[in-house]
Order: structure tokens, then C-alpha cells, then sequence
């Protein structure tokens, strides 16, 4: 090395002219000069996630086609659980009347889904408006700041306190029931606002709209506000603004939030019990209860079928909307 | 000039429209919040709803005898070493992550992707996959061990896309300039490329230590025989559910929002300095 250095910048007999690399050696070693070697740094990161993510993930594949003994599992290699998943009361059973039922776990698995839509949709119509506020009507960049900041505070403290902070509004003499007889909608308390799905999606959509808030103010606030004012200009109407300017540019900073919220809901299982009861089984508290019952090859399938519908989903979003400008 | 004024009445209206509302939205967020802190002062008969009967801090008083909910010092106090641990995991790696990802190298695309997969594979799967493993090969999970290493893989992509961030920005001829000047790679570090880049290391921390803290679903199955305070929160509220619980939430809440106001400071002080 020091050869070719010595070499490489006293070429010349007129002072020290620097020459450009010549041989590939010399650029790798000019390369490799400037800044840390990438290997050490990425050295710690990559075994931390291959110990902890890749490994835990393999293994849930591999357990998943191990049998079960009752208090453990052994190594094998059948689909009876698999079979088990999709058979379960239902699906497929020849003779049977509506031998089309899914099995419970497929049911839950759609219900988990569904509410993951529900929220999603109902975190949007809220959540947009509020992006679309800070970004937009919102001029001075300290108050932008602070009233963002203010939105997604609680994205910091325990979901699982906010949704404990539910009890008190939804139960039978909760602030809700209050409300609507004070504004005379109802004369009697109404039982079906703790532990139902209005309950769960309601807590849901404050738990996880401040999700969606975040990635599509950053792509609203990166707009130039000069095309809007153009489009001003030139007659646009605020419809038509939105649906051809602002609507089609923000539409990442959408696929983002609806992203985040997708993956949250489809993992959650915390709400469901507090604030749902535990009446709903959700497909984390079916895996849960796999797992308390040391049938950790079932509980390995369920959790593959909710990652695989995760990523299906994931997918659908990618592909709908190109996010990757935004990356 | 009649129409300009009516064009500004109109866009007046439209403020006070989206203004009304933001604290509706705000209500909505925080509300149950609020509603929990105030009846955690319910009074000694009250319930876990209105009406208030009468003010007390009896259930305040009820959260720090000990025999109440368990451990509970115990737990708070595991939750924040675990959370500073994870808060430093958290900022040295997304700081080495990013520093290496400024320059293309072979595997960089799957490198992002595992990092980014932290935050997609849904809490419960890694607790499962990691707490049957352990079983498996034998070894006793632990909030210090398995729980610390599920932990900075959820918090690392958040990190990792601060710290992006802060490079994406960064300007790279402070640091060829210190290196022309013959300072070598530890001085650069030290001296340019660190001072500017820490209000971007601090944010990094937060995420680390405040999702850490927080953190249940990663925690379930791999804390081990001693419970971090997600989890003690979990526990009391199988049991039937009384007043010392908001007590208790309304204390987490209010020691979350300490610990954000802190690294918001501290964010703002290295901020200023750095330019």
C-alpha cells in the first residue's frame, strides 16, 4: 500500500501532482479510505437480526411441520397441522352441507382482516383531513411543528393504557351513554359500546390514526405550493386541485399510513382483550392460546397464515400505489 | 374588490372549519386519556367510571403498597433499564447502519429489507418463533436476553430511517475537508461527522427507548419469570379492573410524556449547536 502511493504522488519531478487512480487496486484502496469499513459497521446490526429475526422466523417454519406430543413438540415433517387449520369444523368435507365453511381459524384470520380494513378506511377519512390541515392551512412552520408534534405524542406513550383509557368512556354509565342522553339520542343507557364491535373499532381507529397522520403530512408538506397556485391561476376549482394535484401526490404518504396500519392491526391482540372482552378471537389471541396449551406447532401455523395474509396485503397496497418515489 | 374579500371570507371560513376540526380530532385522542386521569382521583366508593365520588387519592395510595399489584418497582425499574438499553442498541446501530448504507456495497438491498421486516413482522410472531426456540434448545427466556433482542429489532427500522434521514442531508465535503487536512478516520468521526449528526442520534434514541418501554407484544412469551411494567399492566387487568389501574396508567402516561419532553429538549439544544 505504501508503495503505491509513494508511487502514485511523486510520479513527478515538478512538485506533488495527486494522479488519478490507475489500477483497480489503487481505487478500491482510495475507496475503501474514506469513511469506516462497511463491513464492521453493519457487522453488529446483521448478526443482531439474523439471531433475532431471521432465526425466530425460520424456526416458526420448521416447528410448524413438527408434531406436537402434548407438552413439547418433535422433529418431523408432516401438514397435519396445516391440514388441521383448514379443516377444522368445516372446509372441505365431502357430504357435508355446506362443506364450503371455512374452519374457525380461517374465520378469524378474515375477521382480523376485516377489521383491519374497517380501521383502515375510518383512519383515512379521519386522518387525511387533519394531514391536510397541518400541511396546508397551517403557514408558520413553528406551529406546523408543535401541532404535529401534539398529534403524534401518543404514539409514545402504552397502547395498551389507551386502550385501558377506554373503559371509562364506553361502559354502560361511560361518558358516551352520558352524551347521548344529554343530547336526548337515547333515554336509556345502551349496553353495546364496551365489549362490541363498536367499542373495538372506535378504540382501534384512536389507537392507530395517528399512524396514517404522520407519512401523509410529510408527503402533503413536500408539495410545492407554487403548482397549486398555478393551478389556482389557471381556474382549477378546489375539486378539481385535489383530484388531479394534491389527491395522486400524497398518494404514497397514504399507502405508507395504510401500510403501518395493516401490519399493527393484523398483529394486535392487547385491544381485543381489553377492550372487546376477549370475546372476539383475533388471530394473535388464537395463537396465544396455542401457545399456553404447548401446541407450539399449531400456534406456528397460525402465525404463518397470518404472516402470509400480511403479506399478500402488503403486496395488494404495493401495488396499487408506487411507493418507492417516496423512499 | 368585492369578490377578493368574498374569496377571503370564504378561505376564513374553511380555516375555522378544519380549525374546529383539529380539536375535535384532538379530543379524540386524547379524551380517554383525560377521562382516566380524573378517575384516577376517584374517591374511596367510586368505580371505574362517572360519576366522580368525591376526590382522593386513595387508589394513588393503593398503587404504592406493595401488595396491591405485585412487583411493581420491580417491573417500572426493569421496563427502564430495558428501555435504555434498547435506546442505546438502537442509536449505535442506526448510526453505524446508516453511515455504511451512504455507499452502495454488495447485499445492501437485503440488508434494508431485514432491517425493514423489524418493523412488519407483526410482535407476536418473533415472540412465538424466539420463545419456542429457546424451549426447544433449552434455554430459560429473560427480559435482559430475549425480550432486549426482539426489542431492537422493532425499534431499529425507526432509527435506521431517522438516521437516513440525517444523511440524506448531510454534507460530505465537512468531512473530505477534515480528511485533506490529514485527520484520520476516528478524528473525522469525532469531531465533524458526530457533533452535526447527534440531534439525529438523539431522535433515534427516543424511538428506542419510548417503543422499548412500551413495549407488550414482543415482551409476552420471552420476559421470563420477572414482569416489565406492559406487562404487570396486563396481569392486574384479568383481574377486575379498579381505579388503582388508571392510577397506575395515569402515572406511565405522565412518566412517557416526561421522558418525550426531556429528549425534545435535549434534541433542541444539540440542534441549535450543530448548526
Amino acid at each position: 500500500m505504501v508503495d503505491q502511493v509513494v508511487n502514485g504522488h511523486h510520479g513527478g519531478l515538478i512538485g506533488s501532482q495527486p494522479t488519478p487512480p490507475t489500477t483497480a487496486g489503487e481505487a478500491k484502496q482510495f475507496r475503501r479510505e474514506a469513511g469506516f469499513p462497511t463491513g464492521w459497521l453493519i457487522a453488529p446490526a446483521a448478526i443482531w437480526l439474523i439471531v433475532f429475526l431471521v432465526i425466530p422466523l425460520i424456526s416458526i417454519v420448521v416447528f410448524s411441520f413438527w408434531t406436537s406430543s402434548g407438552y413439547g413438540m418433535e422433529p418431523d415433517l408432516t401438514l397435519h397441522h396445516y391440514g388441521e387449520y383448514f379443516h377444522n369444523q368445516g372446509f372441505f368435507i365431502p357430504g357435508d352441507d355446506n362443506f364450503l365453511r371455512p374452519s374457525v381459524f380461517i374465520r378469524s384470520l378474515g375477521s382480523t382482516f376485516y377489521f383491519a380494513l374497517v380501521v383502515m378506511v375510518l383512519c383515512l377519512v379521519i386522518g387525511y383531513p387533519i394531514a391536510y390541515f397541518l400541511a396546508m392551512q397551517v403557514k408558520s412552520f413553528k406551529w406546523q411543528l408543535a401541532l404535529f408534534l401534539l398529534c403524534m405524542v401518543p404514539f409514545w406513550t402504552s397502547y395498551l393504557i389507551r386502550a385501558v383509557a377506554w373503559i371509562p368512556m364506553l361502559g354502560r354509565r361511560g361518558l358516551f351513554n352520558k352524551m347521548l342522553m344529554g343530547l336526548d339520542i337515547i333515554d336509556k343507557p345502551i349496553g353495546i359500546l364496551l365489549y362490541s364491535e363498536f367499542g373495538y373499532t372506535m378504540a382501534l381507529v384512536q389507537l392507530y390514526v395517528v399512524l396514517c397522520v404522520g407519512p401523509i403530512f410529510f408527503s402533503l408538506a413536500k408539495i410545492d405550493q407554487a403548482i397549486l397556485e398555478a393551478a389556482r391561476d389557471m381556474g382549477a376549482s378546489i375539486f378539481q386541485i385535489f383530484r388531479e394535484i394534491i389527491g395522486p401526490l400524497s398518494l404514497p404518504g397514504v399507502a405508507i399510513g395504510m401500510i403501518f396500519i395493516f401490519v399493527m392491526i393484523m398483529g394486535e391482540f392487547a385491544t381485543a382483550v381489553v377492550v372487546y372482552g376477549g370475546k372476539t378471537s383475533t388471530t394473535g389471541t388464537v395463537i396465544l392460546n396455542y401457545y399456553a396449551i404447548a401446541n407450539y406447532p399449531f400456534a406456528a401455523v397460525n402465525a404463518l397464515m397470518l404472516m402470509l395474509s400480511m403479506m399478500i396485503g402488503v403486496v395488494v397496497i404495493l401495488k396499487i400505489v408506487d411507493i418507492r418515489k417516496e423512499l | 374588490m368585492r369578490r377578493w374579500t368574498r374569496e377571503r371570507r370564504r378561505r376564513a371560513w374553511i380555516k375555522t372549519g378544519y380549525s374546529v376540526y383539529f380539536v375535535l380530532f384532538l379530543i379524540f385522542i386524547y379524551g380517554p386519556m383525560i377521562a382516566m386521569f380524573v378517575l384516577s382521583f376517584q374517591g374511596r366508593r367510586g368505580g371505574t367510571s362517572f360519576p366522580m365520588r368525591g376526590v382522593s387519592l386513595y387508589w394513588w395510595e393503593k398503587l404504592i403498597e406493595p401488595s396491591t399489584v405485585g412487583d411493581l418497582q420491580g417491573a417500572l425499574l426493569r421496563s427502564l433499564v430495558l428501555a435504555l438499553i434498547v435506546m442505546a442498541f438502537t442509536a449505535l446501530f442506526s448510526t453505524m447502519l446508516s453511515m455504511a448504507f451512504r455507499k452502495r456495497f454488495p447485499g445492501s438491498g437485503v440488508l434494508f429489507y431485514t432491517v425493514m421486516a423489524g418493523l412488519m413482522v407483526p410482535g407476536i410472531l418473533l415472540s412465538l418463533g424466539l420463545a419456542t426456540l429457546l424451549k426447544e434448545v433449552g434455554i430459560p427466556p429473560a427480559w435482559w436476553s430475549s425480550a432486549l433482542g426482539v426489542h431492537v429489532v422493532w425499534t431499529l427500522p425507526f432509527g435506521f430511517l431517522v438516521m437516513m434521514a440525517v444523511f440524506n442531508r448531510f454534507d460530505s465535503r465537512l468531512e473530505e475537508a477534515a480528511r485533506d487536512m490529514g485527520a484520520d478516520e476516528w478524528t473525522v468521526f469525532k469531531e465533524v461527522t458526530l457533533p452535526l449528526i447527534l440531534p439525529g442520534v438523539v431522535a433515534a434514541g427516543l424511538f428506542g427507548f419510548t417503543l422499548s418501554y412500551d413495549e407488550f407484544a414482543r415482551t409476552t412469551l420471552l420476559a421470563g419469570e420477572f414482569n416489565t411494567l406492559p406487562l404487570d399492566i396486563n396481569a392486574s387487568m384479568t383481574q377486575r379492573i379498579r381505579p388503582t389501574l388508571f392510577a397506575l396508567g395515569t402515572a406511565s402516561t405522565i412518566f412517557s410524556l416526561l421522558m418525550i419532553a426531556l429528549f425534545v429538549i435535549i434534541y433542541t439544544i444539540l440542534y441549535r449547536r450543530a448548526r
